[in-house]
């Protein structure tokens, strides 16, 4: 076994077990700075397959969006941020059906999938083509509609907040 | 003669061929030599500190007429090694009910989050730690993990206090973050390319000279990303007892300090990079050591800059360093962005006298343009006063009438 692949599996684990501590410890805070250390784990993955952008994006836009996520918990919470009763409601075998489910679906629908097979192109040894990759964001015939889709919904999802949390003066008079 | 051009170069180059020789395998040896190097920089960069700790006391000292430190040895130049002495042997007092994980480990993250920055900065043209074509954004990525920090030293300690300041610097941080990303875009647009490397060897002209006002943008930005005066309202000595490290105590607290210091120097160390050549000069390119001379000195004038602002400026209020970012640094930095695209795009690439004409005349309408839209909206709506109404005895006039009034009975009684 390559050193390669010993670094993988304990990042993999690391990843997992880390996820899992996000939805079961009870400290809000806790669950993020969990959620912290997966996300870690992602970006060495990312790190492991030698591209360079996608690691150092997934810190940029997760890790740095965290602290953010803690502020608001800490805000939205009550008493310590500590959650008190059960974790599970009584339609816990419900959830836990139809996610096994889900998931086994995932995975056969994959393994059907030409594409699972194939290799990936291993990466120069300068790093991965920035430059192929923005034209191919701005490119018509590459991904700029599923581009600008996504820019339109988030734009929708922020002018949403702000009516949100805006308050009207008319209906306070 | 190799070794006084290139030290750098020269030692590894000597410690890969005595390795080879004890047949080690080659991945071996790069390992060991990224390892060893990045130990020898981090060290380096921690021993910098307590100069620059020594330098900006003595600087400020002068500014405000004082001689700053000067009785611990020449000029007080060891005045930061006792100090060191007095926080290694400073007591841990930890709070109860602190978050054990978070609180010991939001000091570490801190200087952590500046040393990492330091992996990507070209020193020379052969000295840099490594070079990658994502380097800008990792700066960035790399700052966010330091605002983890805070977060966790303001809710680790438990204490309402460090915790209203954690947020607060949170803040101050994200929101500083977006005009500091759009200046930097200018560099790299400039350069087509996002390794710090390829951004230095683009630059025979500085970029201060085709973007100034993004350099200026980047300047203000940087400075509150570290959180000095006047953007010190998280620390704020004089109105605060401390901000979200308030718990902190012995070298815990120092590396807290350690960490800002670092990251003023850092801040002044990419500026440098991205705006004023960086190790670029007459000969950098063929003497190694040359170059770095040069980013020294091209950094050490920033710095001394950055003190000087320190010393002079007043500190802000919040709504007042909100109302500076969200309202002018960042419609400005966007406003310059999409300006200079186009017209860098439209000029000529071969004559760089003409482009740095236009570029610096459309930064100065620009400019122009942003102030008199800012002077106008203040006529139109002008800052609401937070300050009280004056009290009658703190009125000059009557005052003197009182205090006169005051003399004249204590003469007649």
């Amino acid at each position: 076994m390559a050193v390669i692949q010993i670094v993988f599996i304990l990042v993999a684990v690391v990843t997992i077990i880390s996820a899992g501590m996000v939805v079961s410890v009870r400290s809000m805070v806790h669950a993020a700075l969990w959620l912290v250390l997966a996300l870690l784990g992602v970006a060495a993955l990312f790190a492991l397959l030698q591209v360079r952008f996608f690691p150092v994006v997934q810190v940029l836009v997760y890790i740095g969006a965290i602290a953010t996520l803690i502020i608001v918990a800490v805000m939205l919470t009550r008493q310590v941020m500590q959650d008190v009763g059960s974790q599970l409601n009584s339609n816990w075998w419900l959830a836990a059906f139809v996610s096994v489910t889900l998931f086994i679906g995932m995975v056969w629908a994959l393994s059907n999938w030409p594409g699972m097979m194939t290799t990936t192109r291993a990466v120069p040894p300068g790093g991965e083509d920035i430059v192929a990759f923005g034209k191919a964001l701005t490119d018509p015939a590459g991904f700029v509609i599923p581009f600008e889709v996504a820019s339109v919904l988030l734009l929708g999802a922020l002018i949403g907040a702000i009516f949100l949390a805006t308050e009207r003066k008319e209906k306070q008079g | 003669m190799n070794f006084l051009y290139d030290p750098v170069g020269f030692l590894a180059e000597w410690l890969r061929g005595l390795l080879s020789t004890w047949g080690i395998p080659d991945v071996w040896i790069t390992f060991m030599l990224f390892l060893v190097g990045a130990g020898l920089l981090a060290t380096g960069a921690m021993v910098l500190v307590v100069f620059l700790i020594w330098g900006e006391r003595k600087v400020i000292g002068r500014v405000q007429d004082r001689f700053g430190p000067n009785r611990v040895g020449p000029w007080g130049i060891f005045q930061t090694f006792a100090d060191l002495l007095k926080i290694f042997t400073k007591e841990y007092i930890t709070p109860t009910g602190v978050d054990i994980v978070s609180y010991n480990l939001a000091p570490i993250l801190a200087v952590a989050s500046v040393l990492m920055v330091w992996a990507v900065i070209p020193f020379s043209i052969t000295f840099y730690g490594t070079d990658f074509n994502a380097a800008v954004l990792y700066i960035m990525a790399v700052g966010s993990i330091g605002e983890v920090g805070v977060v966790m030293a303001g809710w680790g300690s438990n204490n309402k206090y460090a915790m209203l300041a954690a947020f607060r610097a949170v803040a101050q941080l994200i929101s500083y973050e977006v005009p500091m990303v759009l200046s930097l875009v200018l560099p790299v647009m400039f350069a087509g390319s996002m390794s710090l490397v390829g951004i230095v060897q683009s630059q025979p002209v500085w970029n201060i000279f085709l973007a100034p006002l993004g350099a200026i943008v980047f300047l203000i930005s940087s400075i509150a990303e570290v959180g000095r005066a006047p953007f010190d309202l998280t620390e704020s000595e004089s109105e605060l007892v401390a901000g979200f490290n308030i718990e902190y105590s012995g070298l815990k607290f120092g590396m807290f300090y350690v960490a800002d210091f670092l990251h003023a120097f850092t801040i002044s160390l990419l500026f440098a990079t991205f705006f004023l050549g960086g190790w670029q000069g007459p000969g950098a390119a063929q003497f190694p050591f040359l170059g770095f001379v040069y980013y020294v000195l091209k950094t050490g004038c920033v710095y001394f800059l950055t003190v000087l602002m320190r010393a002079a400026l007043p500190r802000f209020r919040i709504d007042q360093m909100m109302d500076l970012n969200w309202k002018f640094l960042t419609p400005l930095s966007l406003v310059l962005v999409m300006l200079s695209a186009l017209v860098y795009k439209i000029l000529p690439k071969n004559m760089v006298f003409l482009q740095v004409i236009v570029m610096v005349v459309l930064n100065v309408l620009v400019y122009v343009v942003a102030d008199w839209l800012l002077n106008y909206y203040e006529k139109r709506n002008p800052r609401p006063a937070v300050v009280n109404e004056l009290r009658p005895m703190a009125r000059f006039p009557y005052a003197v009438a009182q205090s006169s009034s005051v003399s004249k009975k204590a003469r007649e009684g």
